[in-house]
Protein backbone atom coordinates (compact mmCIF):
# COMPACT_ATOMS: atom_id res chain seq x y z
CA UNK A 1 0.00 0.00 0.00
CA UNK A 2 1.21 3.23 -0.89
CA UNK A 3 1.98 6.10 1.05
CA UNK A 4 -0.78 8.41 0.07
CA UNK A 5 -3.60 5.39 1.04
CA UNK A 6 -2.62 5.66 4.64
CA UNK A 7 -2.16 9.55 4.17
CA UNK A 8 -5.78 10.00 2.36
CA UNK A 9 -9.11 10.05 4.80
CA UNK A 10 -12.45 8.06 4.60
CA UNK A 11 -13.81 11.08 3.28
CA UNK A 12 -11.31 11.84 0.52
CA UNK A 13 -11.63 7.96 -0.13
CA UNK A 14 -15.26 8.44 -0.73
CA UNK A 15 -15.40 12.20 -2.59
CA UNK A 16 -12.50 10.51 -5.01
CA UNK A 17 -14.55 7.25 -5.67
CA UNK A 18 -17.62 9.30 -6.67
CA UNK A 19 -15.65 11.85 -8.56
CA UNK A 20 -13.80 8.49 -11.11
CA UNK A 21 -17.80 7.67 -11.59
CA UNK A 22 -18.49 10.59 -13.98
CA UNK A 23 -17.03 11.05 -17.29
CA UNK A 24 -16.10 14.22 -19.14
CA UNK A 25 -18.86 15.83 -20.61
CA UNK A 26 -21.54 14.46 -18.69
CA UNK A 27 -24.38 16.59 -17.55
CA UNK A 28 -24.83 16.13 -13.49
CA UNK A 29 -27.41 17.25 -11.19
CA UNK A 30 -25.54 17.76 -8.36
CA UNK A 31 -26.72 17.35 -4.80
CA UNK A 32 -24.96 19.53 -1.45
CA UNK A 33 -22.06 17.18 0.59
CA UNK A 34 -19.84 14.76 -0.99
CA UNK A 35 -21.62 15.17 -4.14
CA UNK A 36 -20.91 18.63 -4.45
CA UNK A 37 -17.09 18.24 -3.84
CA UNK A 38 -17.25 15.05 -5.77
CA UNK A 39 -18.42 16.76 -8.83
CA UNK A 40 -15.63 19.98 -8.35
CA UNK A 41 -13.15 17.41 -7.91
CA UNK A 42 -13.75 15.69 -11.72
CA UNK A 43 -14.52 19.30 -13.08
CA UNK A 44 -11.06 20.16 -11.66
CA UNK A 45 -9.31 17.00 -12.66
CA UNK A 46 -10.62 14.37 -15.83
CA UNK A 47 -13.81 15.69 -16.23
CA UNK A 48 -13.44 19.31 -17.73
CA UNK A 49 -16.56 19.34 -19.53
CA UNK A 50 -18.65 18.16 -17.08
CA UNK A 51 -21.81 20.27 -16.77
CA UNK A 52 -23.60 20.92 -13.73
CA UNK A 53 -27.00 21.47 -13.13
CA UNK A 54 -28.32 22.56 -9.75
CA UNK A 55 -31.84 21.93 -8.91
CA UNK A 56 -32.26 25.60 -8.19
CA UNK A 57 -32.05 26.11 -11.71
CA UNK A 58 -28.42 27.02 -12.63
CA UNK A 59 -27.12 25.28 -15.86
CA UNK A 60 -23.35 24.94 -16.21
CA UNK A 61 -22.47 26.24 -12.91
CA UNK A 62 -18.92 27.55 -12.30
CA UNK A 63 -18.85 28.06 -8.54
CA UNK A 64 -15.71 29.43 -7.02
CA UNK A 65 -15.96 28.50 -3.39
CA UNK A 66 -17.60 25.50 -3.06
CA UNK A 67 -21.05 25.99 -2.15
CA UNK A 68 -23.30 25.29 1.04
CA UNK A 69 -26.20 25.00 -0.57
CA UNK A 70 -27.32 24.42 -3.70
CA UNK A 71 -28.79 27.64 -3.85
CA UNK A 72 -25.67 29.31 -3.22
CA UNK A 73 -25.04 32.65 -5.29
CA UNK A 74 -21.44 31.42 -6.50
CA UNK A 75 -23.84 28.88 -8.59
CA UNK A 76 -25.04 31.81 -10.65
CA UNK A 77 -22.06 34.26 -11.24
CA UNK A 78 -20.59 32.84 -13.98
CA UNK A 79 -22.95 29.95 -15.12
CA UNK A 80 -24.16 29.34 -18.61
CA UNK A 81 -27.82 29.60 -17.75
CA UNK A 82 -30.40 29.99 -14.87
CA UNK A 83 -33.82 28.40 -15.35
CA UNK A 84 -36.87 28.35 -13.13
CA UNK A 85 -37.69 24.99 -11.25
CA UNK A 86 -40.31 23.81 -13.04
CA UNK A 87 -38.48 24.15 -16.21
CA UNK A 88 -35.30 22.38 -14.73
CA UNK A 89 -37.50 19.16 -13.44
CA UNK A 90 -39.37 19.26 -16.58
CA UNK A 91 -37.97 20.11 -19.80
CA UNK A 92 -34.04 18.78 -18.09
CA UNK A 93 -34.98 15.89 -15.59
CA UNK A 94 -38.03 14.66 -17.15
CA UNK A 95 -37.17 15.41 -20.59
CA UNK A 96 -34.23 13.07 -20.18
CA UNK A 97 -31.63 15.43 -20.23
CA UNK A 98 -29.95 14.65 -16.98
CA UNK A 99 -27.07 11.52 -17.23
CA UNK A 100 -26.44 11.68 -13.30
CA UNK A 101 -27.55 12.12 -10.22
CA UNK A 102 -26.66 11.67 -6.68
CA UNK A 103 -28.34 10.35 -3.75
CA UNK A 104 -28.35 9.62 -0.37
CA UNK A 105 -30.35 8.97 2.72
CA UNK A 106 -31.06 7.98 6.22
CA UNK A 107 -31.86 4.62 5.21
CA UNK A 108 -30.93 2.58 2.55
CA UNK A 109 -32.66 -0.95 1.58
CA UNK A 110 -30.35 -3.91 -0.24
CA UNK A 111 -32.47 -2.92 -3.86
CA UNK A 112 -31.28 0.88 -3.56
CA UNK A 113 -34.84 2.30 -2.43
CA UNK A 114 -34.07 5.56 -0.05
CA UNK A 115 -35.73 7.29 2.76
CA UNK A 116 -34.92 10.65 3.32
CA UNK A 117 -38.56 11.02 5.20
CA UNK A 118 -38.93 9.86 8.46
CA UNK A 119 -37.91 7.39 11.05
CA UNK A 120 -40.67 5.60 12.13
CA UNK A 121 -44.40 5.99 11.39
CA UNK A 122 -45.40 8.94 9.12
CA UNK A 123 -48.50 10.00 10.86
CA UNK A 124 -46.28 9.61 14.38
CA UNK A 125 -43.04 9.78 13.50
CA UNK A 126 -39.96 9.26 15.84
CA UNK A 127 -37.39 11.68 14.14
CA UNK A 128 -38.88 13.46 10.93
CA UNK A 129 -36.51 13.82 8.61
CA UNK A 130 -35.92 16.84 5.80
CA UNK A 131 -38.36 14.88 3.43
CA UNK A 132 -37.79 14.71 -0.59
CA UNK A 133 -36.59 17.97 -2.19
CA UNK A 134 -35.79 16.78 -5.33
CA UNK A 135 -34.48 13.30 -4.34
CA UNK A 136 -37.96 11.52 -5.39
CA UNK A 137 -37.46 13.05 -8.59
CA UNK A 138 -33.56 12.33 -9.62
CA UNK A 139 -33.97 8.80 -8.38
CA UNK A 140 -37.19 8.33 -11.39
CA UNK A 141 -35.79 9.94 -13.99
CA UNK A 142 -32.00 10.40 -14.19
CA UNK A 143 -29.94 8.05 -16.98
CA UNK A 144 -27.93 6.60 -13.74
CA UNK A 145 -27.91 7.58 -9.60
CA UNK A 146 -24.60 7.39 -7.48
CA UNK A 147 -25.33 6.53 -3.55
CA UNK A 148 -23.05 8.31 -1.49
CA UNK A 149 -23.93 7.51 1.96
CA UNK A 150 -21.82 6.45 5.54
CA UNK A 151 -22.14 2.49 6.32
CA UNK A 152 -24.02 1.84 9.11
CA UNK A 153 -26.41 -0.67 10.35
CA UNK A 154 -29.09 1.46 11.61
CA UNK A 155 -28.78 3.21 7.36
CA UNK A 156 -28.23 -0.07 5.67
CA UNK A 157 -31.74 -1.50 6.39
CA UNK A 158 -33.98 -4.95 6.06
CA UNK A 159 -37.24 -2.85 5.43
CA UNK A 160 -37.07 1.06 4.69
CA UNK A 161 -39.71 2.98 6.97
CA UNK A 162 -40.74 4.93 4.34
CA UNK A 163 -39.39 5.20 0.37
CA UNK A 164 -39.23 8.66 -0.28
CA UNK A 165 -36.91 7.50 -3.73
CA UNK A 166 -37.62 4.61 -5.77
CA UNK A 167 -34.20 2.44 -6.75
CA UNK A 168 -34.96 -1.19 -7.65
CA UNK A 169 -38.28 -1.58 -5.81
CA UNK A 170 -38.32 -4.99 -4.79
CA UNK A 171 -35.70 -5.93 -7.65
CA UNK A 172 -36.15 -7.65 -10.51
CA UNK A 173 -37.65 -5.57 -13.51
CA UNK A 174 -39.60 -3.76 -11.34
CA UNK A 175 -38.74 -0.24 -12.55
CA UNK A 176 -39.70 -1.13 -16.04
CA UNK A 177 -43.39 -2.40 -14.87
CA UNK A 178 -43.95 1.08 -13.44
CA UNK A 179 -42.53 2.57 -16.24
CA UNK A 180 -39.81 4.73 -14.00
CA UNK A 181 -37.66 6.30 -17.28
CA UNK A 182 -34.65 7.05 -15.30
CA UNK A 183 -31.84 4.00 -14.85
CA UNK A 184 -31.92 3.42 -11.47
CA UNK A 185 -28.66 2.67 -9.01
CA UNK A 186 -25.84 2.16 -10.24
CA UNK A 187 -23.31 2.60 -7.59
CA UNK A 188 -23.35 2.94 -3.71
CA UNK A 189 -20.20 4.42 -2.11
CA UNK A 190 -19.73 3.95 1.74
CA UNK A 191 -17.11 4.78 3.99
CA UNK A 192 -16.03 0.81 3.77
CA UNK A 193 -16.25 0.35 0.06
CA UNK A 194 -18.14 0.13 -3.39
CA UNK A 195 -21.50 -1.49 -3.98
CA UNK A 196 -23.26 -2.13 -7.83
CA UNK A 197 -26.10 -4.15 -8.20
CA UNK A 198 -26.82 -7.55 -9.84
CA UNK A 199 -27.93 -6.60 -13.32
CA UNK A 200 -30.83 -9.07 -13.15
CA UNK A 201 -31.94 -9.35 -9.44
CA UNK A 202 -31.11 -5.61 -8.86
CA UNK A 203 -30.04 -6.84 -5.31
CA UNK A 204 -26.50 -4.99 -4.11
CA UNK A 205 -22.99 -6.57 -4.07
CA UNK A 206 -20.40 -5.57 -2.24
CA UNK A 207 -17.76 -4.90 -5.02
CA UNK A 208 -14.79 -3.44 -3.27
CA UNK A 209 -13.20 -2.41 0.09
CA UNK A 210 -11.19 0.20 0.92
CA UNK A 211 -7.78 0.16 1.54
CA UNK A 212 -7.85 -0.51 5.24
CA UNK A 213 -11.88 -1.85 5.55
CA UNK A 214 -12.73 -5.21 6.27
CA UNK A 215 -15.63 -7.37 4.90
CA UNK A 216 -16.41 -7.95 8.58
CA UNK A 217 -17.04 -4.53 9.39
CA UNK A 218 -19.17 -4.50 6.26
CA UNK A 219 -21.33 -6.97 7.11
CA UNK A 220 -21.65 -6.00 10.32
CA UNK A 221 -22.49 -2.56 9.46
CA UNK A 222 -25.43 -4.26 6.99
CA UNK A 223 -28.86 -4.69 8.06
CA UNK A 224 -29.28 -8.13 5.65
CA UNK A 225 -27.22 -11.06 4.46
CA UNK A 226 -25.22 -9.28 2.05
CA UNK A 227 -23.81 -11.12 -1.44
CA UNK A 228 -20.12 -10.34 -2.27
CA UNK A 229 -18.18 -10.49 -5.75
CA UNK A 230 -16.43 -13.47 -6.64
CA UNK A 231 -13.64 -11.56 -6.41
CA UNK A 232 -13.36 -8.77 -3.77
CA UNK A 233 -11.37 -5.99 -5.04
CA UNK A 234 -9.97 -3.02 -3.18
CA UNK A 235 -10.86 0.25 -4.36
CA UNK A 236 -8.49 2.69 -5.99
CA UNK A 237 -6.76 5.44 -3.05
CA UNK A 238 -6.90 9.13 -4.23
CA UNK A 239 -3.84 9.87 -6.73
CA UNK A 240 -1.37 12.71 -5.48
CA UNK A 241 -3.16 15.41 -7.86
CA UNK A 242 -6.77 14.35 -6.46
CA UNK A 243 -5.07 15.15 -3.19
CA UNK A 244 -4.20 18.40 -4.14
CA UNK A 245 -6.70 19.72 -5.42
CA UNK A 246 -9.31 18.31 -2.75
CA UNK A 247 -7.10 19.96 -0.50
CA UNK A 248 -5.08 22.84 -1.94
CA UNK A 249 -8.33 23.89 -4.28
CA UNK A 250 -11.45 22.42 -2.75
CA UNK A 251 -10.46 22.47 1.35
CA UNK A 252 -9.17 25.60 0.92
CA UNK A 253 -12.84 26.88 0.08
CA UNK A 254 -14.55 24.89 2.79
CA UNK A 255 -15.08 21.28 1.51
CA UNK A 256 -13.75 19.40 4.27
CA UNK A 257 -15.94 20.80 6.56
CA UNK B 1 -51.36 54.09 -9.61
CA UNK B 2 -48.95 53.34 -7.35
CA UNK B 3 -48.65 50.48 -5.08
CA UNK B 4 -46.11 51.08 -2.73
CA UNK B 5 -47.05 50.55 0.54
CA UNK B 6 -45.63 50.40 3.89
CA UNK B 7 -44.73 46.47 5.48
CA UNK B 8 -46.95 46.94 8.34
CA UNK B 9 -50.02 48.32 5.96
CA UNK B 10 -49.51 45.86 3.55
CA UNK B 11 -49.28 42.59 5.62
CA UNK B 12 -52.11 43.53 8.11
CA UNK B 13 -54.04 44.72 4.37
CA UNK B 14 -52.98 41.75 2.45
CA UNK B 15 -52.93 38.62 4.73
CA UNK B 16 -55.57 37.31 6.84
CA UNK B 17 -56.04 34.81 9.69
CA UNK B 18 -56.47 31.83 8.04
CA UNK B 19 -55.19 32.59 4.41
CA UNK B 20 -53.32 30.25 2.57
CA UNK B 21 -50.23 31.95 1.82
CA UNK B 22 -47.04 31.17 -0.33
CA UNK B 23 -43.75 33.07 0.72
CA UNK B 24 -40.96 31.79 -2.37
CA UNK B 25 -37.55 32.14 -3.09
CA UNK B 26 -35.46 29.03 -3.29
CA UNK B 27 -32.42 30.04 -1.08
CA UNK B 28 -32.40 33.39 -2.98
CA UNK B 29 -34.65 35.99 -2.07
CA UNK B 30 -36.76 34.74 1.05
CA UNK B 31 -38.69 37.19 2.12
CA UNK B 32 -37.84 37.55 6.09
CA UNK B 33 -39.05 40.96 6.40
CA UNK B 34 -42.38 40.08 5.81
CA UNK B 35 -42.25 36.99 7.75
CA UNK B 36 -40.93 38.91 11.11
CA UNK B 37 -43.67 41.77 10.72
CA UNK B 38 -46.40 38.31 10.46
CA UNK B 39 -44.95 37.12 13.13
CA UNK B 40 -45.34 40.85 15.11
CA UNK B 41 -48.59 41.02 14.27
CA UNK B 42 -50.00 37.46 15.64
CA UNK B 43 -50.81 36.27 12.00
CA UNK B 44 -52.32 32.42 12.95
CA UNK B 45 -53.75 29.62 11.51
CA UNK B 46 -52.19 30.51 8.00
CA UNK B 47 -51.45 27.44 5.52
CA UNK B 48 -47.64 28.21 4.88
CA UNK B 49 -46.21 27.18 1.51
CA UNK B 50 -42.92 26.62 0.74
CA UNK B 51 -41.13 23.54 -1.32
CA UNK B 52 -37.90 24.87 1.93
CA UNK B 53 -39.75 25.92 5.16
CA UNK B 54 -36.44 27.47 5.69
CA UNK B 55 -35.72 29.33 8.91
CA UNK B 56 -38.27 31.91 7.78
CA UNK B 57 -41.24 29.28 8.52
CA UNK B 58 -39.13 27.72 11.57
CA UNK B 59 -39.61 31.01 13.05
CA UNK B 60 -43.30 31.25 11.91
CA UNK B 61 -44.06 28.09 13.06
CA UNK B 62 -42.01 28.33 16.80
CA UNK B 63 -44.43 31.84 17.08
CA UNK B 64 -47.59 29.91 16.63
CA UNK B 65 -48.78 31.70 12.97
CA UNK B 66 -48.98 28.18 11.40
CA UNK B 67 -51.66 25.57 10.65
CA UNK B 68 -50.86 23.49 7.89
CA UNK B 69 -47.43 23.58 6.18
CA UNK B 70 -47.65 22.57 2.43
CA UNK B 71 -43.74 21.86 1.91
CA UNK B 72 -40.90 19.26 0.00
CA UNK B 73 -38.10 19.56 1.60
CA UNK B 74 -38.03 20.72 5.53
CA UNK B 75 -33.92 21.11 6.39
CA UNK B 76 -31.36 23.84 7.11
CA UNK B 77 -29.38 22.81 3.49
CA UNK B 78 -25.73 22.20 4.36
CA UNK B 79 -26.56 22.47 8.31
CA UNK B 80 -29.10 20.20 9.89
CA UNK B 81 -32.75 20.35 11.64
CA UNK B 82 -35.27 22.94 11.51
CA UNK B 83 -35.72 22.12 15.11
CA UNK B 84 -39.13 24.30 15.50
CA UNK B 85 -40.64 22.21 12.82
CA UNK B 86 -39.44 18.84 13.72
CA UNK B 87 -40.81 19.96 17.35
CA UNK B 88 -44.37 20.55 15.83
CA UNK B 89 -44.76 17.85 13.78
CA UNK B 90 -43.09 15.49 17.00
CA UNK B 91 -44.04 16.74 19.65
CA UNK B 92 -47.22 19.12 19.27
CA UNK B 93 -45.51 22.15 20.16
CA UNK B 94 -46.27 24.88 20.26
CA UNK B 95 -49.17 24.04 18.53
CA UNK B 96 -50.06 20.67 16.06
CA UNK B 97 -49.05 21.28 12.48
CA UNK B 98 -50.86 19.66 9.49
CA UNK B 99 -48.57 18.46 6.50
CA UNK B 100 -49.30 18.07 2.93
CA UNK B 101 -45.91 16.76 1.30
CA UNK B 102 -44.53 16.27 -1.82
CA UNK B 103 -41.25 16.73 -3.68
CA UNK B 104 -39.42 19.99 -5.43
CA UNK B 105 -40.81 18.72 -8.68
CA UNK B 106 -44.30 17.93 -7.30
CA UNK B 107 -45.15 21.09 -5.36
CA UNK B 108 -43.30 23.44 -8.72
CA UNK B 109 -45.91 21.66 -10.47
CA UNK B 110 -48.73 22.68 -8.07
CA UNK B 111 -48.15 26.21 -8.75
CA UNK B 112 -47.50 25.68 -12.15
CA UNK B 113 -51.31 24.67 -12.66
CA UNK B 114 -52.31 27.18 -10.58
CA UNK B 115 -50.53 29.83 -12.34
CA UNK B 116 -51.96 28.10 -15.59
CA UNK B 117 -55.30 28.21 -15.13
CA UNK B 118 -55.41 24.60 -15.30
CA UNK B 119 -57.11 21.87 -12.97
CA UNK B 120 -54.33 19.70 -12.56
CA UNK B 121 -50.58 18.81 -14.00
CA UNK B 122 -49.26 15.35 -15.05
CA UNK B 123 -45.87 14.23 -14.23
CA UNK B 124 -43.63 11.25 -15.18
CA UNK B 125 -42.24 11.73 -11.15
CA UNK B 126 -43.88 9.42 -7.59
CA UNK B 127 -43.99 6.29 -9.75
CA UNK B 128 -42.98 3.43 -6.58
CA UNK B 129 -42.73 6.43 -3.78
CA UNK B 130 -44.71 6.40 -0.97
CA UNK B 131 -45.45 9.77 -1.43
CA UNK B 132 -48.34 9.73 -3.16
CA UNK B 133 -49.75 6.78 -0.24
CA UNK B 134 -49.30 9.70 2.77
CA UNK B 135 -50.58 12.71 0.30
CA UNK B 136 -54.10 11.58 -1.30
CA UNK B 137 -53.84 14.68 -3.62
CA UNK B 138 -51.05 12.79 -6.03
CA UNK B 139 -53.18 10.70 -8.09
CA UNK B 140 -52.55 8.68 -10.94
CA UNK B 141 -53.99 9.81 -14.11
CA UNK B 142 -54.37 8.52 -17.69
CA UNK B 143 -53.12 10.14 -20.83
CA UNK B 144 -56.11 10.48 -23.04
CA UNK B 145 -53.97 10.75 -26.14
CA UNK B 146 -51.51 7.90 -25.85
CA UNK B 147 -52.99 5.89 -22.90
CA UNK B 148 -50.09 6.18 -20.98
CA UNK B 149 -50.45 6.17 -16.99
CA UNK B 150 -48.53 9.21 -15.47
CA UNK B 151 -49.07 10.83 -12.35
CA UNK B 152 -50.67 14.50 -11.24
CA UNK B 153 -50.85 17.13 -9.00
CA UNK B 154 -53.83 19.88 -8.54
CA UNK B 155 -53.46 23.32 -9.63
CA UNK B 156 -52.59 25.34 -5.81
CA UNK B 157 -54.34 28.89 -6.18
CA UNK B 158 -52.69 30.27 -2.64
CA UNK B 159 -54.43 33.03 -1.20
CA UNK B 160 -51.55 35.59 -0.85
CA UNK B 161 -47.97 35.31 -2.55
CA UNK B 162 -45.31 36.95 -0.63
CA UNK B 163 -42.02 37.65 -2.81
CA UNK B 164 -38.75 39.64 -2.38
CA UNK B 165 -37.47 40.74 -5.55
CA UNK B 166 -34.00 43.11 -6.98
CA UNK B 167 -36.37 45.75 -7.94
CA UNK B 168 -39.49 46.99 -8.84
CA UNK B 169 -41.07 50.06 -9.95
CA UNK B 170 -44.36 51.85 -7.71
CA UNK B 171 -46.58 49.83 -10.19
CA UNK B 172 -45.32 46.99 -9.15
CA UNK B 173 -43.30 45.29 -12.38
CA UNK B 174 -40.80 43.59 -10.80
CA UNK B 175 -36.94 42.49 -11.87
CA UNK B 176 -35.18 39.46 -10.86
CA UNK B 177 -31.71 38.19 -11.71
CA UNK B 178 -30.09 35.24 -10.27
CA UNK B 179 -32.06 32.36 -9.14
CA UNK B 180 -35.61 32.59 -9.49
CA UNK B 181 -37.10 29.41 -8.14
CA UNK B 182 -40.72 29.16 -8.77
CA UNK B 183 -41.44 33.09 -8.30
CA UNK B 184 -43.33 33.41 -11.27
CA UNK B 185 -45.60 30.35 -11.00
CA UNK B 186 -46.26 31.72 -7.49
CA UNK B 187 -47.26 35.54 -8.54
CA UNK B 188 -49.52 34.09 -10.89
CA UNK B 189 -50.79 31.96 -8.76
CA UNK B 190 -52.07 33.60 -6.28
CA UNK B 191 -55.34 35.94 -5.65
CA UNK B 192 -53.37 38.74 -4.15
CA UNK B 193 -49.78 39.64 -4.36
CA UNK B 194 -47.45 41.67 -1.97
CA UNK B 195 -43.58 42.05 -3.57
CA UNK B 196 -40.72 43.39 -1.23
CA UNK B 197 -38.29 45.30 -3.25
CA UNK B 198 -34.48 46.26 -1.86
CA UNK B 199 -34.86 49.28 -4.19
CA UNK B 200 -37.70 50.76 -5.79
CA UNK B 201 -36.94 52.18 -9.56
CA UNK B 202 -38.42 54.00 -12.34
CA UNK B 203 -40.82 52.35 -15.23
CA UNK B 204 -38.17 53.88 -17.39
CA UNK B 205 -35.14 51.83 -15.62
CA UNK B 206 -37.96 48.85 -16.48
CA UNK B 207 -38.91 49.48 -19.31
CA UNK B 208 -35.00 49.73 -20.31
CA UNK B 209 -34.69 46.04 -19.86
CA UNK B 210 -37.80 44.20 -20.50
CA UNK B 211 -36.99 40.91 -20.06
CA UNK B 212 -35.73 41.02 -16.95
CA UNK B 213 -39.01 41.87 -15.51
CA UNK B 214 -40.32 38.25 -13.84
CA UNK B 215 -43.66 39.90 -12.36
CA UNK B 216 -45.77 42.15 -14.42
CA UNK B 217 -47.39 45.15 -12.48
CA UNK B 218 -50.89 44.01 -13.41
CA UNK B 219 -50.67 40.79 -11.15
CA UNK B 220 -49.45 42.70 -7.84
CA UNK B 221 -51.08 44.35 -5.34
CA UNK B 222 -48.74 45.91 -2.83
CA UNK B 223 -45.08 47.25 -3.99
CA UNK B 224 -43.03 47.29 -0.23
CA UNK B 225 -39.52 48.61 -0.49
CA UNK B 226 -37.51 46.67 2.44
CA UNK B 227 -33.74 46.96 1.58
CA UNK B 228 -31.36 43.85 3.49
CA UNK B 229 -35.47 42.58 3.84
CA UNK B 230 -34.03 39.18 2.57
CA UNK B 231 -31.61 39.13 5.47
CA UNK B 232 -29.98 36.02 6.51
CA UNK B 233 -30.92 34.63 2.69
CA UNK B 234 -29.44 36.82 -0.20
CA UNK B 235 -29.91 39.03 -2.72
CA UNK B 236 -27.95 38.48 -6.34
CA UNK B 237 -25.89 41.22 -6.68
CA UNK B 238 -26.79 43.09 -3.14
CA UNK B 239 -25.38 40.80 -0.49
CA UNK B 240 -24.49 37.41 0.21
CA UNK B 241 -25.99 34.94 2.24
CA UNK B 242 -25.30 35.10 6.03
CA UNK B 243 -24.20 31.37 6.17
CA UNK B 244 -22.54 31.84 10.01
CA UNK B 245 -26.23 32.85 11.07
CA UNK B 246 -27.58 30.04 8.96
CA UNK B 247 -25.33 27.54 11.05
CA UNK B 248 -26.23 29.33 15.01
CA UNK B 249 -29.52 28.54 14.05
CA UNK B 250 -28.79 24.68 14.59
CA UNK B 251 -28.67 25.72 18.37
CA UNK B 252 -31.06 28.86 18.40
CA UNK B 253 -33.85 26.14 16.85
CA UNK B 254 -32.59 23.51 18.90
CA UNK B 255 -33.43 25.12 22.11
CA UNK B 256 -37.33 26.82 22.50
CA UNK B 257 -35.57 29.19 24.96
CA UNK B 258 -33.53 30.32 22.77
CA UNK B 259 -35.52 30.59 20.20
CA UNK B 260 -37.99 32.32 22.19
CA UNK B 261 -35.29 34.83 23.20
CA UNK B 262 -34.28 35.21 19.49
CA UNK B 263 -37.70 35.91 18.66
CA UNK B 264 -38.01 38.74 21.53
CA UNK B 265 -34.74 40.69 20.61
CA UNK B 266 -34.67 40.31 16.66
CA UNK B 267 -38.64 40.39 15.46
CA UNK B 268 -40.59 41.76 18.48
CA UNK B 269 -37.68 43.88 19.77
CA UNK B 270 -37.72 45.53 16.68
CA UNK B 271 -40.24 47.84 14.89
CA UNK B 272 -39.54 46.77 11.42
CA UNK B 273 -36.39 45.73 9.01
CA UNK B 274 -34.89 49.48 9.34
CA UNK B 275 -34.16 48.70 12.90
CA UNK B 276 -33.67 45.56 12.55
CA UNK B 277 -30.62 46.19 9.54
CA UNK B 278 -29.59 49.20 12.25
CA UNK B 279 -28.71 46.46 14.93
CA UNK B 280 -25.87 44.93 12.72
CA UNK B 281 -24.31 47.23 10.89
CA UNK B 282 -20.86 44.78 10.53
CA UNK B 283 -23.39 42.25 9.44
CA UNK B 284 -24.20 44.11 6.60
CA UNK B 285 -20.70 45.26 5.24
CA UNK B 286 -19.59 41.59 5.79
CA UNK B 287 -21.98 40.62 3.35
CA UNK B 288 -22.25 43.41 0.66
CA UNK B 289 -21.90 41.75 -2.76
CA UNK B 290 -19.10 42.67 -5.28
CA UNK B 291 -19.60 44.36 -8.56
CA UNK B 292 -19.89 41.58 -11.54
CA UNK B 293 -21.83 43.66 -13.91
CA UNK B 294 -23.35 41.76 -16.93
CA UNK B 295 -22.28 43.31 -20.66
CA UNK B 296 -25.15 45.40 -22.24
CA UNK B 297 -27.57 44.18 -24.68
CA UNK B 298 -29.11 46.32 -27.81
CA UNK B 299 -33.09 46.59 -27.70
CA UNK B 300 -32.60 48.49 -30.73
CA UNK B 301 -34.23 47.13 -34.27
Amino acid sequence: MSQLTTDATTYEMMVTTAARMLRDGEVVFVGIGIPNVAVNLARRTRCPNLVLIYESGAIGAQPDRLPISIGDPALVTGALGICSMPEVFQYYLQRGLIDVGFLGGAQMDRFGNLNTTVIGDYHKPKTRLPGSGGACEIAALARRILIVMAHKRRSFVERLDFVTSPGYLDGGDARQRLNLRGGGPQVVITDLGVLTFCTETREMVLESLHPGATLEQVRENTGWPLRTAAKLAVTEPPSTEELRVLRDELAARGAAS
Amino acid sequence: MSKLARMQEAMSRLVHDGDTVVMEGFTHLIPFAAGHELIRQRRKDLTLVRLTPDLIFDQMIAAGCARKLVFSWAGNPGVGSLYAFRRAVEQGIPQPLELEEYSHFGLALRLQAGAAGVPFLPTRNFAGSDLPRVNPQIRRVTCPHTGEELWSVPALCPDVAILHAQRADEDGNTQVWGLVGVHKEAAFAARRVVVIVEELVSSEVIRRDPNRTLIPGLRVHAVVVEPFGAHPSYVQGYYDRDNDFYARWEEISHDPGRLAQYLDEWVFGVPDRHAYQQKMPATYERLRAREIPCAPVNYGY
